[in-house]
């Protein structure tokens, strides 16, 4: 086995990774009943942070109104509890392997700058789509194949195979 | 111990969102460690010169599949318990497709970018201020995409 090294440049076999990420994903299942998930958590941020600072608004939005209820904060909600967890378990394994480090990371071929807008651009579409499609890579595509539905799988689909499309549209922004 | 554990009882409720940590930190871990809080390396599945995101990503769906349909089998857990989204097709497709383009120019996914902002990625952490706003944006346009949303529920259980 290769040596473990602590200067950042160390991940885990991918088949290892796959494995101990479905065990993950199967106890999630097991224990609550539900799938993992990622930005049903930014949804019930955004939904709270609106109905704090326009009640009235957030009540009379068919959107947020849908993610309202009397007697439980949106914010209770329990990806927003799996997306600190996500941030823990990113930061054990960045202390780790050594990966802990402020940067911009980018092609060569492009600068800080354009890499931060695109990321914003990518991120907004990335958060506008998760809503349509109920979910994102997490919780429709990856949740939704463990449980073979339908659902998951067109979304997976659709994610992989426009990215395809789109990254060799992109190509100057990466290769 | 008969599964789901939380929906049968078996696990009081209140400790739902402790549970949630937990899982979110392994679920975290595994995917740093498997060099996912990279854009760069994510976005070599898509140029040829990096699969880390198809082996893991898939090899984790396959492994989970098994459990849940092997332990559905053997009676260890009633798989017509668990959570399944609805399937709106077309909100499904345009959803994908959406964030597909978002895939190729931020280099993220929302679980993936929370990983990069856990190690310092100035990047990431542009993609998820981002991921707030078009939750935000959607939710104020929601009336344009209100029928979109809402159309050709094709609602299907499986297994």
């Amino acid at each position: 086995m290769e040596k473990m090294r602590r200067d950042g440049t160390f991940y885990i076999n991918p088949y290892l990774g796959g494995i101990l990420l479905g065990l993950v994903l199967f106890s999630t299942y097991y224990i609550t009943g539900r799938g993992l998930g990622a930005s049903g958590a930014v949804k019930s941020s955004v939904v709270s942070a609106v109905h704090t600072v326009a009640p009235v608004h957030a009540e009379h939005n068919k959107y947020y109104s849908k993610f309202l209820s009397d007697d439980a904060s949106p914010m209770s909600n329990w990806l927003v509890f799996e997306v600190i967890g996500v941030l823990v378990g990113g930061f054990l394994s960045g202390t780790l392997y050594g990966r802990l480090k402020f940067k911009v990371e980018h092609s060569p071929k492009i600068t800080s700058r354009r890499r931060l807008a695109v990321a914003l651009a990518g991120g907004l579409l990335f958060g506008m789509g998760s809503q349509f499609a109920r979910g994102c890579t997490s919780g429709a595509a990856l949740s939704g194949m463990a449980v073979l539905s339908a659902s998951g799988i067109i979304t997976m689909m659709a994610i992989f195979g426009s990215a395809y499309l789109f990254s060799w549209i992109f190509k100057k922004l990466w290769i | 111990m008969v599964g789901p554990l939380i929906p049968m009882g078996v696990i009081p409720e209140a400790w739902n969102n402790v549970i949630a940590l937990l899982l979110g930190a392994g679920f975290g871990f595994t995917l740093e460690a498997s060099g996912f809080s990279s854009s760069r390396k994510i976005m070599g599945t898509f140029f040829g010169y990096d699969f880390v995101v198809l082996r893991v990503f898939f090899t984790a769906a396959v492994t989970a599949m098994t459990g849940i349909i092997y332990f559905d089998y053997m009676g260890w857990m009633d798989a017509s318990l668990l959570y399944i989204n609805p399937y709106y097709v077309m909100s499904a497709i345009v959803g994908g497709i959406i964030m597909g383009l978002g895939f190729a120019l931020g280099g993220f996914c929302p679980g993936t970018s929370f990983t990069g902002v856990a190690i310092g990625k100035i990047d990431a952490m542009f993609f998820t201020i981002g991921l707030f706003i078009g939750v935000f944006v959607f939710s104020e346009l929601y009336p344009l995409f209100d029928t979109l949303y809402n159309s050709q529920n094709l609602w299907s259980k499986n297994l």
